[in-house]
């Protein structure tokens, strides 16, 4: 077909909307970004000290006088609020314990973070961490204090179990989704509580069982079984930087990582370029779940935690709010998990330091996750400038 | 050349709707057959597993004055349930079980004989001296399924309006919580409030608690537009930690000040309660379970007979076309994320003023879920809904009354809410379809 | 009622869609709108209908300025809109469609079901618009989803009538109808504003004709001009209204469809024991109402959906079992009709959906890593071929024109060799000369020896491109004809009618 008359070339007539070059939008989207997350992290500590000063005696005392003499009340409060978070300080850098702890804490949120984050790229949201690293930590444990094996060896098959015991019970959610259809919001929390009776039944039988104890509490893993320390810290930690590098690579740079990202952004455009997005669904829960049986035995092979059904802890629900701070990106979660490990170390300080409940910590983090994502709220508070651009995550309605 | 010239026309075609049978039909009639299949073979192993065929039952909850144990022997409840089984397994083979409303009702009746069959081999042979007795789910089951119950409303008015409540959870804890915070208050510190009321403005507080909760998702989810999943979550996490560090902020000697609320009284509907088996169980409770019957009824009439509730269905269906019509969406969207928290809040309120009495962390267990699962089984409906939530009620009652027999361990009895759950989810609902704009916030373009 | 409109302007960004913008609509006129795709005249008609805030300028009723912040406010005033998407609720009924927002009740909010059917049904007898009010809207056709709208319009006591390109969905015999529907509101002294981009249907019911360009009223035209001179007005050049090409040289048969049938996940059938042959070096057009099947027709050669009975063979080989992966690989290429839900990834780069199916072969990938260097001179080389506008090979999809969008499709599925291309609406919602561009290039592609199956609602694109027409009804094909066959007579084989009016069976 001849080109009709004209030399003009089209125009398209329809709003071009002003597309940015990445290498222009990279720096430009990253400051408000970092801007809009310390503004999220001051508030969330604003609240914070709202509640600290309500949860001191004194300063409730100060109240019942405030319109006499103001200011107890005022001096009371900033007395509560400043020992509060310089413990909370002193308790995650202050000195090379305390560095050795929130590194140790931010280790497992960073590895379990990172399945959250890559769950979360392929479009579902893996509440299941919890349950997850419960069963690595059955394999990790079992494996660790009912065998004797080699140095090296034995550390290897109990991580290996870890991983591989944690990567299927991630899939199952994974799988569910997949055939069925099934929400893996619903089917990981449910998980949660099935992994919690699994190690329960471990817990009741002999093998488990810790001797010359009553509680459900199993022994520690041998010597053989646990990551060398230097300085006090075990090395497993460096497993999770390991692994951000690896999921990072993965995400960005893999065929792999490229059906996962379209899987996660436009199913039925992944679907109709010729992936399967069942694959990607399961393998992407699996890889998950391997990321948070890394995570548990970190514990279980790092700190010798012994078993107990409270072996997560809170990790695997704070890995949600690690990921989310994070972006869902690999970089983003590991700052996520450095500052929440900070937390968490530094929320025992507080406690033992100031008699603030540990629990201010989780108060925190959820605020702090809230106001991220909700930057225009925080901007109209701090009367920031930037433009509107909400946290990208995508992940809308129930999915199908 | 012709005006038009007809390369191929086919002949005269035929409808052949008949002869094609499509694979989702094939597949249901396999999903059948293996269900079916499975539960006979089952049941014929517990009806053979049985050596001493003597059981106890009665018709109470335990046993007292009223209620004396009875005796049963078990064969013939054994191979009439098999029985009952394998007529169906034998339709779903031949492709001739029944359609819609009928095969629903062999369903459930296949579901109630396997459960019978079922509990005749738990029942029998317990090794311990102590011989536990069948006794009368429905009571145990109304109490674990009035709070899902509420939760499941609200979960109904905030999807059918095109906002996903995960926080179904949270709302429950900031509920249970502020319930028995306010009822303590009431006894203690507000003389003005008759004794008979103070239970009751325990459920004042939950409500206060959960339209709190509420407000926040409308705030961050209509207004800030977060993603909703995300932000269930996160106020499920924020609404936990929360009550657990107020709770942990309330000293030893002042708990009784702040966290020993009264509860609430029952109240018996005279000849009503004396229905067998059912009564009790309905007709002689809380004014709160009364509320729980009263509030499914006021929200399917809401929802499907008035004004407000079609444009709540609009809105959550297709915004935009709510929108050219004048409707002011994120408005509807608010009131019925708000309304729905006043369920939610006095579902809460359950788990202290309306049962056990005291708040203690995470009282609701992970029920906040559940009841979000039961919304999704009943199709977004509030009676579906119900009747879901009344299910997992059923299940959970029965796994408390089986933890008195030996036979089956306990983790497993435990894990088996959880479990049931996730079949229902996946297995018998699979691919449902939700409010279409379920998640999305509404912008103007 | 007049409705008059004076500079409205309205800006997004540095873009402005409508740029001072004068109209006045007389009472009992029909008054057409033309501009192509992307031209602005669904922002104009927002803003008319108060889902948009004018950044300038104002509206008159009667000769007394307006504000319209909230779409009740235009329907207060009188305006009522068919929109080009439905706004209907689809798991409502006709009558609960039409009662929303203006509900009947009984007093305390309870509606009263039975007086706003009632009403349905006495504007469906005045207007002639035959509906059943208790009927649930998701089980109509479309064109009697068309006409709930007009009733829901009706029904506020519209005196000015928006109707947003309202006949992309229908037949030419449905269309003929709506415009009788039109000439009798009229007649009834209801004004129509008549939004459309086809020539033909403004010169056959248009009182007055304003043509609208990027943005801005270019001229008014009346009924009698020329539809080469309406084109030219419409696009700013001339426009050749006809595809060039020369007569297929045919080859094998290439695709073999026998017998398909296609059941959706409500189990109804959709696809009926459909059989047809696509050819080497020539393009089988695919006609036929939206919602005949033709989707799934497609969805199912592809293998994005399992036929429930029937074969698809391939050159030869059994592909029915075949998924997307298999069939991509297998040499067929596919234009999915709803590109921005099947077509691209929008928050990807323009360089990775240049490569969205073509990831994993050998070119662009080295074992599990992405060959990045190959996927950068890719994209270089697509957006120099395909002329695809964007600012760099990094933006994301998402922030391309819908024409450039498209491109991005169609440059990926032509840069593999092709046994068969599937195109399903190649040109919808794009600008007439991204049209012209992807027109070319798919009679290129045929001429390649490649075996082209084009499926279009557009009756000018089917014959416009097609050397032989399917016409689909009802899941069947009831007829394959040549494409100089009379626009009527397919018309009627598109309403279902097997045989031609005139016989002449060959």
């Amino acid at each position: 077909m001849s080109d009709p008359t004209t030399t003009e070339k089209p125009v398209a007539p329809e709003p071009e909307r002003p597309a940015r070059s990445r290498a222009a939008s990279s720096m430009q989207s990253w400051l408000p970004t970092v801007k809009d997350s310390v503004a999220a992290i001051v508030l969330a500590l604003l609240v914070g000290a709202v509640l600290i000063m309500f949860s001191t005696p004194r300063v409730i005392e100060s109240l019942s006088y405030f319109f006499s003499y103001p200011w107890d009340f005022f001096k009371f409060s900033g007395i509560a609020v400043f020992d509060g978070y310089s413990a909370l300080v002193r308790g995650s850098v202050g000195s090379g314990s305390s560095l050795v702890r929130t590194i140790e804490r931010a280790a497992p949120l960073i590895c379990a973070g990172l399945g959250v984050t890559l769950a979360f790229r392929a479009g579902m949201f893996n509440i299941g961490a919890q349950g997850q690293m419960i069963l690595g930590a059955v394999a990790a444990g079992y494996i660790g204090f009912h065998y004797d094996l080699p140095v090296g060896l034995h550390l290897l098959l109990a991580l290996a179990g870890a991983i591989v015991l944690g990567g299927l019970w991630g899939g199952i959610a994974g799988f569910l989704k997949a055939r069925t259809g099934a929400h893996e919001v619903i089917t990981t929390i449910m998980l949660n509580y099935v992994g919690r009776f699994v190690i329960l039944f471990f817990l009741g039988k002999e093998t488990f069982q810790r001797p010359n104890s009553d509680n459900l509490l199993s022994p520690p893993v041998n010597d053989s079984a646990t990551f060398p320390a230097v300085f006090g810290l075990h090395l497993g930690v460096l497993l999770a930087i390991v692994a951000a590098l690896g999921i990072w690579w993965l995400l960005e740079r893999s065929t792999w990582g490229f059906e996962i990202r379209a899987v996660g952004a436009n199913p039925q455009a992944a679907r109709t370029a010729g992936m399967s997005v069942s694959r990607v669904y399961i393998t992407a829960m699996v890889v998950a779940g391997m990321l948070s049986g890394l995570a548990v035995s970190m514990m279980v092979l790092g700190r010798q935690d012994p078993l107990t059904d409270q072996i997560a802890g809170s990790v695997g629900f704070d890995a949600i709010t690690v990921a989310l701070l994070g972006r869902a990106t690999p970089l983003g979660t590991v700052l996520a998990g450095l500052l929440f490990g900070a937390l968490s170390a530094g929320g025992l300080t507080m406690q033992a330091a100031a008699g603030v409940p540990p629990e201010l910590a989780q108060v925190l983090q959820a605020l702090i996750v809230l106001f991220v994502a909700a930057p225009a709220l925080v901007r109209g508070l701090f009367r920031l400038r930037g433009d509107g651009q909400a946290v990208g995550v995508e992940a809308k309605g129930w999915g199908g | 050349m012709g005006r038009m010239s007809v390369i191929e026309a086919p002949e005269a075609t035929t409808p052949q709707e008949a002869t094609v049978r499509d694979r989702a039909d094939v597949a249901r009639q396999v999903r059948l057959v293996v269900t079916f299949g499975l539960s006979t073979a089952i049941l014929v192993y517990f009806a053979l597993a049985i050596e001493d065929p003597q059981v106890t039952y009665i018709l109470g909850e335990r046993v007292t004055q009223e209620f004396r144990p009875k005796d049963l022997t078990t064969t013939w409840v054994s191979w009439l349930a098999i029985a009952t089984s394998l007529v169906a397994l034998v339709l779903a083979a031949l492709d001739r079980y029944p359609r819609r409303g009928a095969g629903l009702a062999l369903a459930l009746l296949v579901g109630v004989m396997f459960y019978l069959g079922f509990l005749m081999w738990a029942y029998t042979d317990q090794a311990g001296a102590f011989q536990a007795a069948i006794a009368n789910p429905i009571p145990g089951t109304m109490r674990i399924a009035t709070p899902l119950v509420l939760g499941a409303l609200a979960g109904c008015l905030c999807e059918r309006a095109g906002v996903i409540n995960i926080a179904i959870e949270g709302q429950f804890l900031a509920g249970a919580f502020f319930a028995s915070v306010f009822s303590s208050i009431a006894f203690t510190s507000l003389a003005f409030i008759p004794l008979a009321l103070v239970a009751p403005f325990g459920l004042l507080g939950g409500v206060l608690a959960g339209v709190g909760v509420a407000a926040m998702l409308g705030l961050f989810a209509l207004r800030y537009q977060v993603n909703q999943v995300v932000l269930g979550v996160v106020l499920v996490a924020f609404a936990s930690g929360l009550t657990s560090f107020l709770l942990g902020q309330i000293p030893g000697d002042r708990k009784a000040t702040f966290n020993n609320p009264m509860i609430l009284d029952e109240i018996r509907i005279p000849v009503l309660a004396d229905i067998p088996l059912l009564g009790q169980a309905l007709f002689e409770q809380t004014i709160l379970v009364y509320l729980m019957f009263a509030s499914v009824a006021f929200v399917t009439f809401l929802l499907f007979e008035t004004r407000w509730g079609l444009r709540v269905r609009s809105v959550g269906e297709h915004p935009k076309a709510a929108d050219t019509v004048g409707i002011k969406v994120n408005r509807v969207r608010w009131q019925a994320v708000l309304l729905g928290g006043v369920f939610a809040g006095l579902g809460g309120a359950y788990y202290t003023v309306g049962s056990t009495g005291a708040f203690d962390r995470e009282v609701s267990a992970g029920t906040g879920f559940i009841a979000l699962a039961a919304v999704i089984m009943g199709r977004w409906h509030p009676i579906g809904a119900t009747f879901a939530a009344v299910f997992f009620g059923f299940m959970w009652n029965l796994q408390n009354q089986l933890s008195f027999v030996d036979k089956l361990p306990g983790e497993l009895l435990g894990a088996a809410p959880y479990l049931a759950t996730i079949i229902a989810v996946a297995g018998f609902v699979g691919r449902v379809r939700p409010p279409a704009a379920d998640g999305e916030p509404y912008v103007k373009s | 009622m007049k409705l008059e409109i004076r500079g409205l302007t309205k800006r997004f960004g540095s873009f402005t869609a409508n740029d001072a913008i004068d109209l006045t609509i007389e009472p009992g006129e029909i008054h057409c709108l033309l501009g192509e795709n992307g031209a602005g005249k669904s922002t104009l008609m927002n803003m008319l209908y108060g889902l948009l805030d004018p950044s300038e300028g104002e509206i008159l009723v009667d000769d007394r300025p307006v504000t319209f912040v909230t779409p009740a406010d235009s329907i207060a005033a009188g305006i009522g809109m068919v929109h080009q998407h439905f706004m209907l609720v689809p798991v409502f009924t006709v009558a609960e469609n039409v009662m929303l927002g203006r509900e009947q009740t009984r007093g305390l909010g309870v509606l009263n079901r039975a007086e706003a059917a009632a009403r349905v049904r006495e504007l469906s007898e005045r207007y002639g618009l035959r509906v059943d009010p208790d009927r649930l809207v998701e089980d109509l056709p479309v064109g009697v989803q068309q006409r709930v709208e007009i009733i829901k319009a009706l029904a506020n006591d519209a005196q000015v009538l928006i109707l947003d390109e309202p006949t992309a969905v229908l037949t030419p015999q449905e269309i003929d109808e709506l415009m009788q529907i039109m000439r009798e509101l009229k007649a009834k002294g209801t004004s129509i504003i008549f939004i459309t981009h086809k020539l033909r249907e403004v010169k056959a019911v248009g009182d007055r004709i304003s043509v609208i360009r990027r943005g801005k009223v270019v001229g008014t035209a009346s009924p009698d001009t020329s539809e080469a001179e309406l084109a030219e007005m419409m696009v700013g050049r001339s426009v050749k209204l006809t595809v060039d090409k020369d007569a297929a040289t045919t080859g094998e048969v290439v695709l073999d469809a026998r017998g398909v049938t296609v059941v959706d996940p409500r189990g109804h059938q959709v696809v009926k024991d459909v059989s047809f042959e696509a050819r080497a070096g020539e393009v089988l057009g695919i006609a036929g109402v939206q919602g005949n099947g033709q989707t799934e027709l497609i969805k199912s050669l592809l293998g994005l959906v399992r036929p429930a009975a029937g074969e698809i063979w391939l050159d030869g080989r059994n592909i029915s079992t075949h998924g997307p992966r298999e069939s991509l690989e297998d040499g067929i290429g596919y234009i999915p009709e709803d590109r921005a839900h099947d077509g691209y990834v929008g928050s990807f780069s323009v360089r990775e959906n240049l490569v969205l199916d073509l990831y994993r072969s050998d070119d662009f990938s080295r074992g599990p890593a992405l060959n990045r260097e190959a996927i950068a001179a890719n994209a270089r080389s697509r957006i120099e071929e395909f002329d695809i506008r964007t600012e760099t090979a990094d933006s994301p999809v998402s922030s391309l024109s819908g024409g450039n969008q498209q491109k991005v499709v169609v440059a990926r599925e032509f840069s593999r060799p092709l046994k068969v291309l599937i195109a399903s609406q190649p040109t919808r919602g794009v600008d007439v000369g991204s049209i012209e561009f992807i027109h070319k290039r798919i009679i290129e592609e045929r001429d390649r020896g490649t075996a082209v199956i084009i499926v279009s609602t557009e009756l000018d694109e089917i014959f416009g491109l097609s050397d032989r027409i399917a016409v689909m009804y009802d899941g069947r094909i009831v007829g394959t004809v040549t494409p100089d066959i009379a626009r009527e007579d397919i018309g009627l084989m598109m309403a279902g009618a097997h045989e031609p009016a005139e016989g002449g069976a060959a």
